[in-house]
């Protein structure tokens, strides 16, 4: 019997089953990955407390930064003066790292308020704010610059500060988590 | 172990018995009592054990300490604190342990720099090389996930900023770091997933070590000379030579650790760590333990995110290529006149690098930081292979008796040449 297998150069049942039971095993052990990879995400408890929060924007006087939390992650509120405003949308945005107008950062008609992620985009440190060379924020870890619309204008930070999702309930009042509905 | 099978014959009845089903004290007996070790090493050759003994000691340091230590965001600074104030001894423990950290870094830098200088990591032990550098990066997994577990303003602002690296990976980079996280920020599912594998990694460590001594046991020790050992003459037995040369240099060692653990425990980490972890706020100067540091200045050194991040990594990688980049014949620098100053130079860089890795990123510390990254990676890319070309090594002698004793007349067991390995140029 034996000697069938050296003989023949055709392929054997015998081989077929070794192949098969090999994909099998590597398939299934390829598949029993997943759940484990899976169970590093983000859990459905972490994913829940991602509900939206309502701040009240009343007592944030003009020229002050507000920190608040969002899904664990800082969130600057600024409320910008009409200097910093003006200094804003007074660059020329094709000069920029990451080209983006301060009208695209900020909702229509409030120019004022300026909702960013405080992790700076390179490694993640809280930059200071009203420092630095454009009076924005300043990076203290790396370097980064960051201009009064939040856009990087210097050091080793690769994007502008991300906006997160946030819409106006009311003049006063912003609600972070999720986008107007209308 | 393969090399030289065991002469070991056990004594009493028991121990035959014993030993013809497991023969463990013939494997002993053959790699750590009869096993033949160079006549000539020194102690820089005793880091080895130095290692093996701090592997040891931060393990049992470190599960009396898993007993009292809570992974919990709200509840790991207490209970650090609770180690420090409350446990009994706890405040010793845990400084053994957290300076235990420095001391495995400074033998093991020692170690790997004494391998660079007297060329260990040529063939043959390529394989015994390459271990090693994974048991260095799992020591710097370890170390940083360790150095995590406080939860003060460094260990979370240290986790930011590292596991942040991993988002320069361009597409997938954002998925991988909040799969790192557990979350959308270093968090609470961070901190007790980083305890576990903390606690694995040192037993992953044990097990490289195993492989890495075992593939030193293959060809054996390399010595100040570099050349093999030809003759019975040229070697020792490792007990008790070897055996009491490594308690003793453990024991000076032991000394030196206990100087920072009693004098000044904290010296080697930061102030801000006794702060409890705060996402608000960074902390104004934010730099890694001293031992990351050099890597860290090369990550600052490069002006873009991914650039940085690549370039700390293949800082390390490139050492895996070592044995091929390095073209020279000769191990031993002793013989490299050439090579000896690139040497020292190397050393000098990666000091600096090291220094400014602790300075803030701005003005000329940058610029220094870029020059010393380009001459880190020139030593390998360029002195190394090309020295091995336009080098004239000094010549070796004819074995290792003979650089120790000195050319003996008619003394010699075999005839001057006939042993000759072809590093020679001449």
């Amino acid at each position: 019997m034996a000697e069938t297998t050296t003989h023949v150069a055709e392929p054997t049942r015998r081989d077929f089953l070794y192949i098969a039971t090999g994909a099998a095993a590597a398939i299934g052990g390829a598949t029993l990955v997943w759940p484990f990879v899976q169970s590093l995400a983000p859990d459905a408890a972490t994913v829940a407390a991602g509900a939206p929060v309502e701040v009240d924007l009343a007592p944030i006087a003009e020229g002050q930064i507000v920190k608040v939390f969002w899904r664990g992650s800082l969130i600057f509120i600024r409320h910008r003066t009409a200097d910093e405003i003006k200094a804003a949308e007074d660059v020329n945005v094709a000069s920029l790292r990451d080209p983006q107008a301060d009208t695209a950062r900020v909702k229509e008609g409030k120019p004022q308020w300026l909702v960013v992620y405080g992790n700076c985009t390179h490694l993640g440190c809280v930059p200071l704010g009203q420092q630095g060379e454009y009076k924005g924020w300043f990076c203290p870890c790396h370097g980064s610059v960051f201009d009064t619309s939040g856009r990087v204008r210097g050091g080793p930070a690769p994007t502008n500060l991300p906006i997160p999702p946030y819409a106006f309930t009311s003049d006063t009042k912003v609600i972070i988590g999720q986008e107007a509905t209308a | 172990m393969s090399q030289h099978p065991t002469t070991y014959v056990p004594k009493s009845a028991l121990g035959r018995w014993f030993e013809s089903r497991l023969p463990i004290a013939g494997l002993v007996h053959s790699s750590f009592v009869a096993f033949p070790v160079p006549r000539n090493l020194t102690y820089f050759w005793t880091f080895g054990a130095i290692l093996s003994f701090m592997l040891v000691a931060q393990i049992v340091t470190g599960v009396f300490l898993a007993m009292y230590y809570t992974p919990n965001a709200n509840l790991a600074f207490q209970s650090v604190e609770h180690i420090m104030r409350d446990v009994n001894y706890g405040w010793l423990i845990r400084y053994l342990h957290a300076n235990g950290a420095s001391m495995f870094f400074i033998a093991v830098y020692l170690h790997i720099f004494r391998n660079f200088y007297y060329g260990s990591y040529k063939a043959p032990r390529e394989v015994l090389y390459i271990l090693g550098v994974i048991i260095f990066i799992l020591m710097m997994a370890t170390a940083f996930m360790g150095y995590v577990l406080p939860w003060g303003q460094m260990s979370f602002w240290g986790a930011t900023v590292i596991t942040n690296l991993f988002s320069a990976i361009p597409l997938v980079g954002e998925t991988i770091v909040h799969y790192l996280w557990g979350g959308y920020s270093v968090g609470n599912p961070t901190l007790n997933r980083f305890f576990s594998l903390h606690y694995l990694l040192p037993f992953m460590i044990a097990g490289v070590v195993a492989l890495h001594v075992w593939a030193l046991h293959v060809p054996g020790q390399n010595n100040p000379t570099g050349i093999p050992i030809k003759s019975g003459k040229d070697a020792v037995p490792f007990t008790p030579y070897a055996t009491i040369k490594d308690i003793f240099a453990v024991v000076v060692f032991l000394i030196f650790f206990a100087y920072w653990v009693f004098y000044m425990p904290n010296y080697l980490g930061h102030a801000d760590n006794y702060i409890p972890a705060n996402p608000a706020v960074t902390p104004a100067h934010i730099v890694p333990e001293w031992y990351f540091l050099p890597f860290y200045a090369i990550l600052r050194a490069i002006p873009d995110k991914l650039g940085g991040v690549l370039a700390m990594g293949a800082a390390i990688v490139i050492w895996v290529f070592m044995p091929w980049l390095d073209t020279s014949k000769v191990r031993s620098t002793a013989y490299r006149p050439l090579y000896k100053q690139f040497f020292w130079v190397f050393v000098g860089v990666c000091l600096v690098l090291g220094w400014l890795g602790s300075r803030p990123a701005e003005g000329w510390y940058v610029i220094a930081s870029q020059i010393c990254t380009v001459y880190y990676f020139a030593h390998f890319l360029i002195v190394l292979p090309v020295l091995g070309f336009v080098e004239r090594p000094l010549p070796l002698p004819n074995s290792i008796l003979e650089s120790v004793m000195g050319v003996q007349k008619g003394g010699a067991g075999m005839p001057a040449g006939a042993n000759a390995e072809p590093q020679s140029k001449g």
